[in-house]
């Protein structure tokens, strides 16, 4: 957390005031879509540390969410009425606009880091925790049916066979619960200073357009590249789907 | 507890304001959906009855999922300004890829065996898609639209923040005029909101999904339709 502390020096903006003329120098006029010379003089200070921020709180949000759903997934299994109970609960979740589900941690957890994540982590429950379930139930019967017959126990039934069977869709899961939290992480900027959602909604308050667009660019890149890198690991931790189909 | 009396102050301060800022918010959400559904619907209608150019359902539905709401809304300030437009197309891009993703799964999944028996009987391919194809992908169809329902409701907030007002963002994202009680009470309006519009839907769908259908789902057990809502063929 340390790190992301002193995140309310890191961005100038906060104070108010006239922000555009301070920024890139005179060469950027307002009206300009993207000026690249605040770009560049802004990357260092401004455009990186908030991307390294926004890495740092959806890969928390993420990994801590899997934990969770993994546990409550495997726990699930056998227990229906606790499946509809959590996915009720999770769909619910769904429901509280994201603005407001990190306000109400405030009172407890103040503006922290905290806050956030008990938000974001609240989201991926739904896309995670279902995938995980429809994962594990969906194990073909021969399968579970030739680890009977090699005497293995419901229980190691479970963790050596169904569990690695549900990979794929528990990636597609953590593929979509990723690309929301990096769309939910910019929201709670509104909150808390963090991530790129910041310098977007100091730019929606001072109109300045680079402002807008280039961590905008920043966002969709860094969503497309994390969506493309966990196909990728998805890829290589199951050989055997790619080895069936050819 | 305290909080709770407050929130319970700020219905019997504030209602004119709720009640137009939800019936704004229910008609921009309608709208949205509307926009949604017409796009995505006949792409994934027709992509699953050819059972080819899957990858444009499929990737095509991952690059719009993956596009952060607030990016949409700053990048279209940029460059279309702020509004109700603006906040339209954040919308609807947030459920496009729902309902893609549901109707092509949905129609490539329907039985190849009726639709030969079908083709057999003379059907014709637009006869087959109206009568055969869509009427089977009802519940994974709606099972998307009742998700779509929910995110856009509980999204349209963020119109405060493409510039416009109306909806219940106003004061959820004004906690310094509306204090906690306030931003809490259009919450609770909004869940509410969101709630009904998922009720809704899951009638329309029971009123759609055709009687022999739901026989047969009885006995293929539960879960499947609101599983596919995330794709579990995207990686191919």
């Amino acid at each position: 957390m340390t790190p992301l502390a002193a995140s309310g020096s890191v961005i100038p903006l906060a104070g108010g005031g006239p922000v555009i003329p301070t920024f890139g120098g005179s060469s950027c006029k307002n009206s300009a879509t993207f000026c690249v010379g605040w770009f560049t003089s802004n990357w260092g200070s401004l455009l990186q540390p908030a991307l390294v921020q926004h890495i740092y709180m959806t890969v928390i949000a993420v990994v801590i969410g899997l934990a969770i759903s993994l546990a409550a997934g495997l726990y699930a299994y056998r227990r229906g009425w606790f499946e509809s109970g959590f996915i009720a609960f999770a769909t619910f979740v769904y429901t509280i606009p994201s603005l407001a589900l990190f306000l109400l941690f405030v009172p407890l957890t103040g503006l922290s880091l905290t806050t956030i994540e008990i938000g974001l982590v609240g989201y991926t429950f739904l896309l995670l925790f279902r995938n995980i379930v429809t994962g594990l139930h969906a194990t073909p019967p021969e399968a579970t049916a030739a680890a009977e017959g090699m005497g293995m126990t419901p229980r190691q039934i479970l963790l050596r066979i169904s569990l690695p069977l549900a990979i794929p869709s528990i990636m597609a899961g953590v593929r979509v619960a990723t690309v929301t939290v990096i769309a939910l992480a910019a929201i709670a900027a509104d909150v808390t200073s963090l991530g790129l959602g910041k310098p977007i909604f100091d730019a929606i308050q001072s109109g300045f357009t680079t402002e807008l667009v280039a961590p905008s660019l920043l966002l969709i890149v860094l969503a497309l590249i994390a969506d493309t890198l966990l196909v990728l690991v998805q890829r290589a931790i199951t050989p055997w789907v790619r080895a069936v189909r050819s | 507890m305290h909080t709770f009396a407050q929130i319970g102050d700020f219905f019997q301060t504030h209602p004119g304001m709720l009640l137009s800022e939800t019936a704004n918010q229910t008609e921009l959400c309608v709208v949205a959906l509307a926009v949604a559904f017409v796009i995505a619907f006949p792409i994934g209608v027709v992509v699953g009855h050819l059972h080819r150019w899957s990858f444009l359902a499929i990737n095509g539905g991952n690059v719009l999922r993956s596009l952060p709401t607030l990016a949409i809304i700053a990048l279209g300030i940029a460059l279309y300004g702020g509004g109700y437009i603006n906040i339209l197309v954040a919308l609807v891009v947030l459920v496009v890829p729902l309902i893609l993703t549901n109707s092509y799964v949905a129609v490539d999944g329907v039985d190849p065996g009726m639709v030969e028996a079908a083709r057999g009987m003379g059907l014709t391919w637009w006869q087959i898609i109206v009568r055969v194809e869509i009427p089977n992908a009802v519940p994974l169809v709606m099972a998307g639209v009742r998700t779509a329902s929910v995110y856009v409701i509980a999204g349209a907030y963020v119109g405060a923040f493409a510039g416009y007002d109306g909806t219940l963002g106003d004061i959820i994202t004004n906690q310094g005029s509306y204090k906690l009680a306030g931003v809490l009470a259009a919450t609770a309006v909004s869940i509410v909101l969101a709630v009904i519009g998922e009720l809704i839907f899951a009638g329309v769908q029971r009123l759609l999904v055709p009687k022999g259908l739901k026989i047969s789902a009885g006995r293929r057990g539960r879960g499947a339709a609101e599983a596919a809502v995330v794709p579990e063929t995207a990686a191919g």
